[in-house]
């Protein structure tokens, strides 16, 4: 009896959703093996990891603040990825989001009033386009590749938040720490859940998310974007307008990246600090494929990755690992789902012997 | 300025530049084999931490030279059943490989953290070595430096000369035609991807027992993705890959000798800035001038592929 690999003729729609699943399976049997290697009880380390941050009012709200940024980035993301467009870049989007929105927040700092919150929110979504559009610009014109300008922005735009807040936002009063001043009540985001964290930007992270899920399916643009990514060439015949729709993704997804980065700032941290994000821009590239490029699926792997942070943290305070086993279990999710991938286009078939009892 | 403040100046950019030219000669081979493998920052990473390790448990620089080569070709082992036994996207694995890097260097790395190592020792001939300016210049370097230059003459006869770098070369140009003639283009890939991570896991070795010895989270700062932008200005020559790293060498080491030389004004992290900044503007110029479409990148580069059966 021999095995045969073989193609299918389309791609399989059952596999397409399942794949994230077994994905996570596989993801929690290795992680079982690294707790092991690691000298903890797996079964007490998966279910810190896993179920505990669960099981409070704290670990579902930080369950919410920390979802917030990845699926508002992912979102984005997943627009220009379905499109073949790789900003691998949000992470600096969205610390320009940051510095933009937190200048807004500075700039205000002795008014108090309703209009703050949003100019701050414009701001943000300004900054992070603008620096999407370096790439956009560079990819359109000169036909740069788009993956490599856009990372070594991210690295350009770390460095420049540090020149702020070690020079000209630094806290007057802050005794030198490279901080900015505590941001004023009416810079702070609205917080949805009594005695938590929670702020109204989980809400805003929905909505969009929302939003996109109508733009793709239910738009002209929506649909140029499907087919400029899955059939490339009948959206040339059909004359699509690449450079219009690369400008678009990016500036959407930088637009996005930003508000994340001022919801940053204006919610869980209330200044500017030389660290804003634990990587939520690149963790949010895995978001974007568990959730299979999919608004709706996205909100799911979202919660599911900020999870994860959730459990790095809980298996350092209460098992004493290194919160490092976040990142190792965050790749690991991305490789199993992408080998797992293979199942949606090929499947494995019994082969017949031709003579029976030959 | 003398030959006494030049010279220093000129042995650290040799040493800024050999991580770059060992990690972009490795992608470069991958490259021209048809794989695009954006992998390299990860595992140089799991490469720095791994020789690291390996370094202050044995007292060996060489074994952990050794066991880094070996985590690199680890990884990139990974990366090649995913995308050439798999099938799977190039591009998203090769992210993949790279954030999976970041968090296994620094999940073996936490506990090594303000932990000393010893410098990797020069070669030295006696003699030779103390002449004045030639010496220090081009007889007082580690094996790296060394192998990083040999590497480097290597490849370019490889890829030039040999009957297997010609294979190479057609697998990388046209997967079909290198199939229909009989050559087996998975196993040359994976041989090839197995080149770039033994490479980048040397490169990787190079940061934590040479450049700076100690292992700091992340310590590799974007040089990975740096190696890629390189091996495209290099327009997939071996020699220019050599001209690049030291021209970004260089670069690294005058942004460092501004900011030591203290005037000018500028805070450091600007200056910090100059080598990302450097590496979009040189893609820029090579997407962008007279000599475009003829950059020579392998026809099938990041394509995958697949014999019918």
């Amino acid at each position: 009896m021999a095995l045969k690999i073989e193609a299918r003729r389309q791609i399989s729609t059952r596999m397409l959703y399942m794949t994230p699943f077994i994905a996570v399976f596989a993801t929690v049997v290795a992680g079982f093996f690294l707790f092991m290697l690691l000298g903890a009880d797996p079964f007490e380390a998966l279910y810190e990891f896993f179920i505990s941050p669960l099981e409070t009012k704290y670990g579902l709200s930080e369950l919410g603040v920390k979802a917030a940024p990845l699926i508002m980035i992912a979102i984005g993301l997943a627009l220009g990825y379905r499109a073949n467009i790789w900003n691998i870049g949000a992470e600096g989007q969205l610390t320009l989001g940051a510095v933009c929105g937190g200048a807004v927040a500075l700039a205000f700092w002795e008014e108090t009033g309703f209009y703050i919150l949003p100019l701050m929110a414009i701001a943000g979504m300004a900054g992070g386009a603008a620096y999407a559009a370096i790439p956009a610009f560079l990819k359109t014109k000169f036909n740069v590749n788009e993956i490599l300008t856009s990372l070594m922005l991210t690295y350009v735009a770390t460095l420049f938040l540090a020149v702020l807040v070690f020079g000209p936002l630094k806290d007057p009063m802050g005794f030198n720490f490279p901080q900015s001043r505590m941001f004023s009540d009416s810079a702070i985001l609205p917080i949805i859940w009594e005695e938590t964290r929670l702020h109204a930007g989980f809400i805003v992270a929905l909505l969009a998310a929302v939003a996109v899920w109508v733009l793709l399916t239910r738009t002209i643009i929506g649909f140029q974007i499907r087919t400029l990514g899955s059939a490339p060439a009948a959206a040339r015949y059909a004359g699509f307008d690449r450079t219009k729709l690369t400008w678009f993704c990016l500036m959407l997804t930088g637009a996005l990246a930003g508000l994340a980065g001022t919801f940053e700032v204006a919610g869980p941290i209330g200044q500017l600090v030389p660290n804003i994000s634990p990587g939520y821009g690149f963790t949010a590239i895995i978001v974007a494929f568990l959730g299979r490029l999919h608004p709706l699926g996205i909100i799911a792997s979202g919660l599911l990755m900020a999870l994860s942070y959730m459990g790095g943290e809980n298996a350092q305070i209460n098992l004493n690992l290194p919160q490092a086993v976040t990142g190792v279990f965050q790749g690991m999710l991305l490789f199993f789902l992408l080998a797992s991938d293979f199942l949606v286009r090929y499947r494995v078939r019994r082969l017949k012997p031709l003579v029976e009892g030959a | 300025m003398n030959i006494d403040t030049i010279l220093p100046m000129l042995l650290t950019v040799i040493a800024a530049a050999t991580p770059l030219l060992l990690a972009s000669i490795g992608e470069l081979v991958t490259e021209k084999s048809g794989v695009l493998n954006l992998g390299v920052e990860g595992m140089m990473l799991v490469g720095a931490v791994i020789a690291f390790a390996v370094t202050v448990g044995s007292g060996s620089a060489l074994l952990g030279i050794i066991a880094a080569a070996f985590a690199g070709i680890t990884l990139s082992l990974v990366f090649g059943l995913l995308t050439l036994t798999l099938m799977a996207n190039q591009v998203a694995t090769g992210l993949a490989l790279t954030i999976f890097g970041i968090g296994v260097s620094s999940l073996i790395g936490s506990s090594y953290i303000g932990t000393p190592v010893e410098k990797l020792g020069a070669l030295s001939i006696p003699g030779i070595s103390d002449l004045p300016v030639i010496g220090p210049l081009l007889f007082g370097h580690d094996i790296l430096v060394y192998g990083s230059v040999a590497m480097t003459v290597l490849v370019a006869w490889f890829l030039k000369s040999s009957r297997a770098g010609l294979i190479l070369r057609a697998v990388g140009e046209s997967d079909l035609s290198a199939h229909s003639i009989g050559y087996d283009v998975i196993k040359v890939r994976y041989l090839a991807v197995m080149f770039g991570g033994l490479c980048s896991g040397i490169a990787g070795a190079y940061l934590s027992l040479s450049y700076t010895p100690m292992w700091v989270e992340g310590m590799t700062a974007g040089r990975g993705w740096i190696a890629l932008a390189l091996v495209a200005f290099a327009s997939w020559r071996p020699w220019r890959v050599l001209g690049g790293a030291y021209i970004f060498g260089g670069v690294t080491i005058l942004q460092l000798y501004l900011q030591g030389s203290g005037g000018i004004g500028i805070p450091s992290q600007v200056m910090n800035m100059l080598p990302y900044l450097a590496t979009i503007i040189v893609l820029t110029v090579i997407s962008a001038g007279p000599w475009r479409g003829r950059l020579d990148a392998p026809a099938c580069l990041g394509k995958p592929f697949r014999p019918a059966s």
